[in-house]
């Protein structure tokens, strides 16, 4: 019997490995990042609009000020925060810090609950 | 590239159920990963019920009295039956451990058992560790000098001899590598926590003179730098050592030397 035919064992996060947040949190990092990109997109035709004339500058603003343009802007503003908190983490991992379990357990909660927080608080001043 | 659904031929099946006598007490059930070579079909997964009135505390004895009273076909690896060998590491409700220092009472509901995670299955939760070896040998996990050996054993401080306290504890039963996400998709090329970490407990030995030469091995960006600080492996080891700090560590002798 050759190794080829092996199977190979089950892995996936979820019905096999159970999530937890040291996981789910690396997951989130690199999907926040992946999410920035798209609003960097997002913003760059912002200003290519504005750049262009009224029009089309009116035109972005009709998008952007749909709900559906609010809501993509409200998740990518909390892209932002958390990629930018959990960004800080690394930092101090980078420095070898933080590594016990239950440090790294309690940065992590920092890292949801202050970007769930900044993103409201940035919300709240930026409302017109 | 990173893979999300296995391969055709490792997709599970259902299998059969062991039912426990009709004097059963404390019946809890075990769902166990079976895979024969020698059938030619996919895995599956078997029920076996287990009454626990007659059953030790452990998974590991669970196992062992389903082998010897109701199917002498399910295959294992396992010796000390006391977290010293390693050799019963398998994938227990979701999460990477030894099964001979893993209560059965920390368990709620059915307990589902797998070999460890995304590796080449030998038989039911027999894992082929071929390829864990041979990154281990490759990190060469021996003393290595260069000065002509001492009348006496070679000495080293009690500060010195500290820093090895958190890394000689490791039994490589490989828990840590194949609950890295890294690690399963790198593991060709990526060296994984537990290779790691025994690679920084020979860089930080003070009696080793081939520190330099050991950094040079790591200094590449699958072997040392697939490490993204997931933690999976920190928050699974069964022996509750830090692979992930050890990791780090070694990173930042590589940005000190430079």
């Amino acid at each position: 019997m050759s190794a080829k035919q092996r199977p190979l064992s089950p892995f996936m996060i979820g019905p096999y490995y159970k999530p937890q947040m040291t996981s789910i949190l690396s997951i989130t990092h690199r999907a926040t990042g992946a999410g920035l990109v798209v609003g960097t997109l997002l913003l760059v035709y912002w200003l290519a609009a504005a750049a262009q004339g009224p029009e089309a500058y009116e035109h972005a603003q009709k998008i952007l000020g749909s709900m559906l343009g609010q809501l993509f802007m409200f998740l990518w503003t909390w892209a932002l925060f958390y990629h930018l908190a959990n960004g800080i983490r690394h930092l101090f991992w980078d420095a070898g810090r933080g590594f016990e379990m239950k440090d790294a357990t309690k940065s992590g909660w920092w890292v949801v609950w202050s970007s769930i927080i900044l993103t409201f608080l940035c919300w709240l001043i930026a409302a017109p | 590239m990173a893979q999300f659904k296995l391969p055709a031929n490792s997709v599970i099946g259902k299998g059969k159920t062991y039912y426990a006598g009709a004097g059963a007490k404390n019946v809890k059930r075990f769902q166990i990963y079976r895979w024969d070579p020698d059938s030619g079909e996919n895995p599956r997964m078997d029920t076996y019920e287990v009454d626990l009135a007659t059953c030790g505390p452990m998974v590991l004895d669970a196992l062992l009295k389903i082998k010897n009273e109701v199917d002498p076909t399910l295959t294992f690896r396992r010796s000390c039956r006391e977290g010293v060998c390693g050799s019963c590491a398998m994938n227990i409700d979701g999460i990477n451990t030894l099964a001979c220092t893993y209560a059965i009472g920390d368990i709620k509901g059915e307990v589902k058992i797998y070999p460890l995670p995304h590796m080449s299955v030998v038989k039911d939760l027999v894992p082929d560790l071929t390829h864990f070896y041979a990154q281990y040998t490759s990190i060469k996990p021996w003393l290595q000098t260069i000065t002509p050996p001492p009348e006496r054993e070679r000495l080293q401080s009690e500060e010195d001899r500290a820093k090895l306290d958190g890394l000689y504890e490791c039994i490589l039963c490989a828990c840590c590598s194949t609950s890295c996400p890294s690690y399963w998709w790198n593991g060709e090329r990526y060296l994984g926590p537990s290779i790691l970490l025994q690679a920084y407990r020979w860089i930080v030995d003070s009696r080793d003179e081939f520190t330099g030469e050991r950094l040079d091995n790591l200094e590449d960006p699958f072997r040392l730098y697939r490490c993204h600080t997931i933690m999976n492996c920190t928050k699974t080891c069964p022996k509750s050592l830090n692979p992930a700090k050890a990791i780090a560590e070694i990173k930042k002798m590589m940005v000190e030397r430079r």
